[in-house]
């Protein structure tokens, strides 16, 4: 897994926008209302690769991203990016 | 674990009053993710509109001000003359800026007025309940246009952003939309550039038209709005640099 997300579960409107832009599908309306009525996201992170579209299109923005580094320079360093040193600096 | 998106500063950790779906919360981040990535939140100054975004103070973590309909660039300009260090942004609404703020921001681009101004082009009149706006596209059904906008009587959709890119007070006039993640960056970039001419000087407003959707008085689902944007909205406004 590279990536993780979190939603503030609370604080969702369940407008949907994440659960139709993720392209893992590994966004899902949650079964159960929350406080305030509306059924929130529910993230599931399988598959997740922290590409942040949810975040981007979050109108409350509560949605927050994390990256397993290990697994990014991973990455990163197949794609052969010139940034990758960067990113390994950044690491260490 | 290494966070690489999550909440700006600027934007103050509170919920927003805004509809699910609502354009305002993606426009409200991206605005305060730019303040926040060219570092002038201690020195900006914004002019929230009336309409949906009246409580953008309430989110902003930035000096602003509240001004009656309309009047936002008026009261930017003497902001800007009286504070001429600061960056001054107006942030309004297609009611606010294209139907009773038309005189202002014509004559504000007019007098070549170093402002930024974010325009938000929903294409109604979402605080007041889905009226028809200026901006209403043909044959869309609002509150007050049931069999959809005519435009015998009702006239055509009108396009402020073409219009001040015509004038020579303009130094920058784009339009993008919210209609997906890349038009989203695209936007944010938009934004972004409208700062940084104002931060180095340019002699000229600096205007972004962004549309925006509006699920509830669209009457559609927050993802519909999104395509009907990308579809028939971007039709009639065409997303563009149109100056700059």
């Amino acid at each position: 897994m590279a990536g993780k997300i979190s939603i503030d579960t609370e604080r969702c409107k369940g407008c949907g926008l994440c659960v139709m832009i993720c392209p893992k599908k590994c966004i899902l309306t949650a079964p159960d209302s929350n406080q305030n009525g509306y059924f929130p996201a529910q993230a599931t992170n399988a598959g997740c690769t922290g590409c942040a579209q949810c975040a981007i299109v979050c109108p409350e923005g509560i949605i927050e991203v994390c990256w397993d580094d290990a697994e990014r320079i991973r990455i990163v360093e197949i794609a052969g990016k010139p940034d990758a040193p960067r990113l390994i600096e950044e690491k260490a | 674990m290494k966070a690489v998106h999550k909440r700006t500063p600027v934007l103050k950790d509170c919920p927003t009053h805004y509809c699910p779906g609502c354009g305002h919360g993606i426009a409200h981040r991206i605005l305060a993710e730019v303040i926040d990535e060219l570092g002038i939140q201690g020195r900006t100054i914004g002019i929230a509109p009336v309409g949906c975004a009246v409580l953008a103070y309430n989110y902003l973590d930035v000096d602003m001000i509240e001004v009656a309909h309309g009047r936002a660039p008026a009261v930017a300009t003497g902001m800007k003359r009286t504070n001429p260090d600061s960056i001054v942004f107006s942030y309004q609404g297609d009611g606010d800026l294209a139907a009773i703020g038309t005189a202002e921001i014509l004559h504000a681009a007019h007098r070549a007025e170093p402002l930024t101004v974010i325009f938000i082009n929903n294409a109604v009149f979402g605080m007041t309940g889905g009226q028809m706006a200026p901006t209403t596209t043909l044959g869309q059904v609002t509150a007050t246009t049931p069999a959809g906008r005519q435009a015998r009587g009702e006239g055509y959709p009108l396009q402020v952003s073409e219009i001040l890119a015509l004038l020579p007070g303009t130094v920058y006039v784009e339009r993008c939309a919210l209609s997906g993640t890349v038009s989203i960056k695209r936007a944010k970039a938009a934004i972004k550039h409208a700062f940084e001419l104002q931060m180095d000087g340019a002699p000229g407003l600096s205007l972004v038209e962004v549309l925006s959707p509006c699920p509830t008085y669209w009457r559609m689902s927050p993802g519909d709005a999104m395509k009907w944007i990308k579809e028939e909205m971007s039709q009639v406004f065409p997303i563009a640099r149109l100056k700059g």
